[in-house]
């Protein structure tokens, strides 16, 4: 497809086009601006969205990605605009998450000279990008996209910053695209060894106690079907890490509930009980694994991983399969034996009765006073659709909301993993909702984490993108506050929050909003919420002084797993 | 703790040798030294690192390396099955250059490679011991400037880097 020469602003979207990006999201600025001219012309093939900052953009895209499979894409200036993007993209990096950064430059001339908006946004970058590249020449920049998109999506995916200086911008070039389909030094798919199948499936057939934890990796390698067949021939239960929630729906019966700091008790205490530990892509991180010393020392573990450096980087294990989760678990189903495991799978179902006694009933059917944070979320379960998508931030309100919702499909889970990213949920929301205007997006957050970009309600009022936000508020930054009255003697350091009236803030927005105090009006409010057309802003004033249990505090092992 | 050598068989795009010391970095590991030219492939480089590290440490760094998009393969050894070398300068002043001297620039196998009105300089390639015992000596002979380069090594595997390039 041949064709007179075009600005390079042009290659940028009409490459975007040709990758079948359809909502983007950014902030134009100098160094970016001919690109933004471009976007003018091709508003009707591709959708830009304006957030109120960078971090909006690129959480946005996040979302976006998240709920989608697809790579998210966003878009800033040089300088200011490209470091706003930085938390967004060790965000991305640590939970894998599929992005393209576009950011523009000064002209190739001026790099080096301290130009004004000039910062080196490659060097500040590369830590927290799968790969970043800087484009000086019209010609690189189709090249550039292309391996981009290729990079992002494939393999374990991850976030690409592709920073294009303004001269590449305003020069003509040749718009030929082709779409990268690999390069030699670069490796997506590794065959699964078939003598690792035979031995994993060995161990397997052979285990009294055999225990399956899953991740995120199980929804990024689409082996959601996989899964579910492997532990239905195999019978043993399983358990999600925080990101892996929703790959198996939580009615399934080998499901036995969530891992790590606040996941389920069971869980957690049952992991130094099995003989035959199953790790289906996810990577030990320390939320999960407590500590290591004592994690799991009487199991023999086979790790199921798409990426070699996550194999025996944190635990050790007896057989590595490496390889896409897809094909590692279907020859794996093949493989193992019929079976099931009554009396374990009755071990993880009594402990489940313990916490719900110890735990569960107080939060979600309280008889004090003050509203709980679970009884919110157990009421949102009451009403959400099935593929309704949960978005949190970060926090006791998270944990929480993780620890209720009720995941029945995948990709409903939207949240800050690794990074642990305050502020994420708002802009996230907004780019899971824009993907899809018809799917309920519940954005739950905290009233720390929301004013660290409550500016995106403006980005929210203009798209009138139909996101049910719940603020949970305690006014407290309720996580810290638990670890102060656990950990420090109650000393609350710079935890209180003296807060500005919300719901004048989101009405000031145009957002239709409530603020439910009593218990009484909980049930209606949610109800009138999620039958809302359009965005809904709930406010919940919760018990200030609330704790989220069980909990493994730091230092100690998955069998410490405390219930009060 | 002992020390490997890394070898990096790398595209030659900018930033890469920055993606890899970040490995080092984040964990706080000391590169001890490292060399860079390109390969005898045209286009590809080779990075070699020198590093005081458990094998485990070794292993996982490789392993993060070689994850690098334009990384195309990494590998680390011990000193055993490496052959390697590095090579030393010495500037000593023409006037400390007697009979003496000239001695022990044969014992060590060292040899004059430039000679100016001021100064001569010496030149020693060998292991790092070596260099360093000639360093020593010289010092005593008013050792002007000292320069040493990083180890380049060639694996006693037999391997080619053609197997890695496809």
């Amino acid at each position: 497809m041949k064709e007179s020469k075009i600005r390079g602003a042009d290659i940028v979207v009409r490459a975007l086009i040709e990758e079948q990006a359809d909502v983007i999201f950014g902030y134009p600025g100098g160094a970016i601006m001919p690109v933004y001219d471009a976007l003018y012309d091709y508003h009707d093939q591709l959708r830009h969205v304006l957030t109120r900052h960078e971090q909006g953009a690129i959480h946005a895209a996040q979302g976006y990605a998240r709920v989608s499979g697809k790579v998210g894409v966003c878009i800033a200036t040089s300088g200011p605009g490209a470091t706003n993007l930085i938390t967004g993209l060790a965000d991305a990096q640590i939970d894998s998450t599929p992005l393209v950064c576009i950011t523009g430059q000064v002209a190739a001339h001026l790099l080096g000279t301290d130009a004004f908006q000039e910062t080196d946004v490659l060097g500040i970058s590369m830590p927290a990008t799968k790969w970043n590249i800087q484009v000086r020449r019209v010609e690189d920049i189709a090249p550039a996209i292309a391996k981009g998109f290729y990079i992002a999506k494939s393999g374990r995916p991850g976030p690409v910053l592709i920073d294009i200086t303004k001269n590449a911008q305003v020069d003509f070039g040749e718009f030929n695209y082709v779409r990268c389909e690999g390069f030699r030094s670069y490796k997506t798919q590794i065959p699964v060894e078939k003598s690792a199948i035979q031995e994993a499936a060995f161990l397997i057939n052979m285990a009294k106690r055999p225990y399956l934890l899953f991740g995120q990796g199980v929804i990024l390698g689409k082996a959601e079907d996989e899964l579910k067949s492997f532990l239905e021939k195999s019978g043993i239960p399983a358990a999600s890490t925080l990101l892996g929630s929703g790959a198996l729906s939580q009615d399934h019966p080998n499901y036995v509930g969530k891992l790590g700091m606040h996941g389920n008790y069971a869980p957690n205490l049952l992991t130094n009980q099995c003989d035959i530990l199953i790790a289906v892509g996810m990577r030990f991180d320390d939320r999960v694994t407590g500590d290591l010393k004592r994690y799991a020392k009487q199991a023999k573990v086979i790790h199921l991983e798409l990426d070699p450096a996550e194999i025996n980087k944190i635990v050790k294990c007896e057989v590595a399969v490496v390889g896409d989760s897809k094909e590692s678990l279907a020859l794996l189903t093949e493989a193992v034996n019929q079976k099931s495991h009554p009396e374990w799978m009755a071990k993880f179902r009594e402990l489940e009765e313990e916490e719900n006694a110890a735990v569960i009933t107080n939060d979600l059917k309280p008889t004090k006073a003050g509203l709980t944070m679970g009884e919110v979320i157990h009421q949102i379960n009451q009403y959400k659709a099935d593929d309704a998508v949960l978005v949190t931030d970060v926090g006791q309100h998270q944990m929480i909301a993780w620890r209720y919702f009720n995941y029945k499909k995948t990709r409903t889970q939207v949240t800050s993993g690794g990074l642990g990213t305050m502020g994420f949920a708002l802009p996230a929301a907004l780019g899971a909702q824009l993907h899809d205007y018809s799917r309920q997006v519940i954005c739950v957050v905290g009233d720390g984490g929301i004013q660290m970009t409550i500016q995106e309600l403006g980005t929210i009022m203009q798209t009138k993108a139909p996101v049910k936000i719940v603020l949970l508020n305690n006014n407290f930054l309720g996580m810290v506050r638990q670890w102060q009255q656990m950990f420090f003697d109650k000393r609350y350091s710079f935890t209180e929050l003296d807060n500005p009236d919300f719901i004048k803030i989101a009405e000031a927005y145009s957002i239709k909003a409530q603020k439910v105090t009593e218990r009484g009006d909980l049930q209606e409010a949610i109800e009138d919420m999620l039958i809302h057309d359009g965005p809904f802003f709930l406010e919940v004033v919760v018990e200030k002084e609330d704790n989220v249990f069980p909990m493994i505090a730091t230092g100690c092992s998955v069998e410490e797993v405390r219930l009060s | 703790m002992k020390r490997y050598t890394i070898f990096v068989i790398t595209e030659n795009f900018i930033g890469i040798l920055n993606r890899i010391t970040i490995i080092f970095t984040r964990r706080g590991i000391n590169i001890d030294a490292l060399t860079a030219s390109e390969s005898r492939v045209e286009g590809i480089h080779r990075i070699t690192i020198e590093v005081t590290a458990t094998e485990e440490t070794v292993i996982q760094l490789v392993n993060q390396i070689e994850k690098i998009i334009d990384v195309i393969k990494a590998f680390h050894h011990e000193d055993e099955s490496v052959v390697y070398q590095e090579i030393a300068l010495y500037k000593i002043p023409v006037s400390k250059l007697d009979g003496g001297l000239e001695k022990i620039i044969r014992q060590h196998n060292a040899k004059i490679i430039a000679a100016e009105p001021e100064f001569v300089v010496l030149e020693l390639t060998g292991h790092k011991e070596q260099t360093q015992e000639l360093l020593e000596i010289l010092k005593e002979y008013g050792l002007l400037e000292f320069a040493r380069s990083g180890r380049v090594a060639v694996a006693k595997r037999m391997l080619t880097i053609d197997s890695f390039v496809k």
